[in-house]
């Protein structure tokens, strides 16, 4: 028998601003674009957020922006929760892709166009050895661990949108089942990196052009965010309902979301519908990407956060739902502690 | 008493050759796969061997990505371990495997033709080939439409410690009742030369340049860092309803794992060595043991100064005075870093399958402070149960217990 899971609290930073209230009235707020920096491809930046006082400097010299972001919303979820002092036996899971390349290393790189002797010359003299610990996807999760004492399990999955619905779905099913007590789970997501932009405009994804809503563009939008929410056996501000994840082939994707909705308790009347994907749907729900664009590891987790917010503030139900850029769909339900 | 997990597959591949049996014989002759790095010029770097293994499609110049080698190698030991387990594709079950992150690297690249980042973000809108290489998920996605698993496959990194961490995940599933079955594995090919570099700036390897073979010496006083290593292992693992409601020969028992996280620092444990003495302590108290019931650990062992140190510290601290022997394969097969713990637990269920323990190779100067018995030589040894350790770069400590078949 499954024991019920809460959303004991809740960490959200994004091109929005920073915390909880800042993105409660995210549907109704007015998107943050920035056209110019990787043009055409418009992005949301993430809002200007208070690291220097809530990562020590000697551990915030370690990271770049993405683990900060990332260690800084995990903090939140826990103060948010007053759980401070039950991170001993936390567990956590992140979802995360890579970190932060030397961009003006690489520039450097790219202009030369060294051969292969003068290449690894280059990089042996000019990379830095403690980016490579910025860099390692498990890394935030380190970081999490060390500044925030998170001290019980700790896995990182990869693996872009879907993966993010994984960490959320592993986190549930294992206080569900009883053999975590409180769970840690979320991603975070820096957008405004060359080399983040590289790995997602490959095959054509991205929107060039002027920023325009979902259903207007030629491609995703990409945006900056952190969410991490901490479940637990405890009612919480919500009840995290039920998590479903599938992926396969791109062919059998409606049929396996309809499935996994088809799965999940039955919708109730004025349920709140998020839709977390990066592109369009005929199908309902408010649009997550045309506040935050379209916000990879962390998205999934995001919605399911503003999913718990809404319950929070009278909705009967959120019922999330996501089909990844490239493969994977997730069904979420949050109703009332 | 914790469920048991049968295994009824086991597949390998390390640069000592492809296949479980070739392994395991090249591990109990004391075989070192360790050999300079041909792949890609490695002159002016500071380490120029490797456990590499190279494939027909590596060119002179352009060899294979990470991602393409790490699904090569996956998909390798995945597809032997199926084939001894009876199962095919489409696998009744989901694929957890650990896996290194992965990015386009310099060939791809400089193959653009760009000359700044623009030039590039615009050159590869028209290749979705580049997507489904190098997005972090494409790798698994791949091998799991081959083998047609089930479900999200679970795509971990912990550092050096993914493979054990894929185990440990495939157990829960099993478990929790979400599968009877799971492909649990890691495969690694994260030697390119920035990688190797970055390593080598984080002065983590062994330099010993005129002796590769002898560059993996874990336990000694002169140990220097580890070795890179191309790998990869799988396990299929099954309820024991499952396993035997299909009749299927058990190969072993996965009875149990345990993991702590590090909250110390990014590269160095605890100096007190809590954190991975937690991490055995509730692989052995998950498999319903006591730490007396340990016959044998394959230790994380990666011949690196600090390592070696605190793991021999944190077996004593848990075994008392007489540990039991503990070995470290790596001193063959180097580092395979992500599948590092896939595979050694497939070692360790060789080992008590035959009741034969892997050697430490090249241990001719032990240093004397460990105080234990790392099996200079294959040897015959009577145990039930094995540790196999898995401690992560980022402090993600795993350990897994491996169960001996019984005999029928």
């Amino acid at each position: 028998m499954r024991r019920p899971v809460g959303i004991l609290g809740i960490g959200l930073a994004s091109s929005l601003g920073d915390g909880v209230e800042a993105h409660r009235p995210w549907a109704h707020s007015a998107p943050v674009v920035d056209e110019a920096r990787f043009a055409p491809h418009p992005i949301h930046p993430l809002a200007k957020l208070p690291f220097a006082e809530t990562i020590p400097r000697r551990e915030s010299r370690q990271m770049e922006d993405w683990q900060r972001l990332g260690t800084h919303a995990a903090g939140q979820a826990i103060s948010h929760a007053g759980a401070a002092d039950r991170v001993a036996d936390m567990d956590l899971v992140v979802a995360a892709g890579g970190g932060e390349r030397d961009a003006a290393l690489d520039a450097q790189i790219l202009a030369a166009r060294p051969g292969e002797a003068a290449l690894h010359g280059m990089l042996q003299a000019g990379l830095r050895p403690t980016l490579f610990l910025a860099q390692l996807s498990n890394l935030l999760a380190g970081s999490i661990s060390i500044v925030h004492k998170v001290g019980g399990s700790s896995r990182t999955l990869m693996g872009e949108e879907i993966a993010g619905a994984e960490a959320l779905r592993m986190a549930w099913a294992r206080i569900g089942a009883g053999t975590s007590a409180l769970g840690l789970a979320g991603g975070a997501f820096l957008a405004e990196r060359p080399e983040i932009v590289l790995l997602h405009a490959m095959g054509g994804r991205l929107h060039a052009g002027p920023w325009a809503p979902m259903a207007g563009r030629g491609g995703t939008v990409l945006g900056s965010a952190a969410a991490f929410l901490l479940l637990g056996e405890d009612a919480g501000i919500a009840r995290l309902s039920h998590v479903g994840t599938d992926q396969g082939g791109p062919a059998g994707a409606e049929a396996r979301l309809d499935a996994l909705l088809a799965a999940a308790p039955p919708a109730l009347p004025g349920a709140v519908e998020i839709w977390a994907g990066p592109f369009d749907t005929p199908r309902p729900g408010l649009r997550l990407a045309d506040a935050f664009g379209h916000t990879a590891e962390s998205a999934f987790p995001l919605a399911v956060a503003l999913g718990a917010l809404a319950v929070q503030d009278g909705a009967p139900q959120a019922r999330i739902a996501m089909t990844g850029a490239w493969r994977g769909e997730a069904v979420a339900v949050v109703e009332p502690a | 008493m914790s469920q048991r997990i049968a295994v009824t597959g086991i597949g390998l591949v390390t640069a000592l050759g492809w296949g479980a049996e070739a392994n395991w014989a090249a591990m109990r002759a004391g075989r070192s796969g360790v050999r300079p790095i041909t792949r890609f010029d490695t002159e002016g770097l500071k380490t120029r061997f490797a456990a590499c293994v190279d494939l027909p499609e590596d060119r002179p110049g352009a060899p294979l990505s990470v991602a393409a080698r790490s699904r090569r190698l996956g998909e390798a030991a995945i597809a032997e371990a199926l084939a001894q387990s009876g199962l095919a594709a489409p696998f009744p079950g989901p694929l957890c495997i650990g896996l290194p992150p992965v990015e386009i690297e310099w060939p791809q690249r400089l193959a653009l033709g760009a000359a700044d980042y623009p030039g590039m973000i615009a050159a590869v809108a028209s290749r979705p080939d580049l997507a489904g290489e190098f997005h972090f998920g494409a790798t698994a996605a791949h091998i799991a439409e081959r083998f047609g698993t089930r479900g999200v496959p679970q795509v971990v990194t912990t550092a050096c410690a993914s493979g054990s961490s894929a185990i440990q995940m495939a157990v829960e599933a099993i478990r929790r009742g979400e599968c009877g079955a799971v492909i649990a594995a890691g495969a690694e090919a994260s030697l390119q030369p920035e990688t190797l570099i970055r390593f080598s700036l984080l002065q983590a390897l062994s330099t010993r340049n005129d002796a590769p073979e002898a560059a993996s010496r874990p336990f000694t006083l002169s140990r220097d860092g580890f070795v890179m290593a191309d790998g990869a292992g799988a396990l299929i693992l099954e309820s024991e309803d499952h396993a035997r409601g299909r009749g299927a020969a058990i190969l072993g028992w996965v009875l149990g794992a345990g993991e702590a996280a590090d909250t110390f620092h990014r590269t160095r444990s605890t100096p007190d060595g809590s954190a991975i003495i937690r991490a055995m302590e509730r692989a052995v108290a998950d498999a319903g043991l006591a730490p007396g019931d340990i016959g044998y650990v394959n230790a994380h062992g990666t011949s690196t100064p600090e390592n070696d140190r605190m793991e021999a510290m944190a077996c004593r601290a848990l075994f008392g005075e007489a540990p039991p022997p503990v070995s470290s394969t790596k001193s063959m097969i180097g580092h395979t870093l992500s599948a590092a713990g896939a595979i050694e637990a497939a070692v360790c269920l060789l080992a008590l399958r035959d009741q034969v323990l892997p050697p430490t190779i090249n241990g001719d100067d032990p240093d004397p402070e460990l105080g234990l018995d790392t099996v200079p030589a294959s040897r015959p040894h009577r145990f039930r149960v094995a540790l196999s350790n898995s401690f992560g770069f980022g402090g993600q400590n795993v350990s897994v217990v491996l169960g001996r078949a019984e005999p029928d």
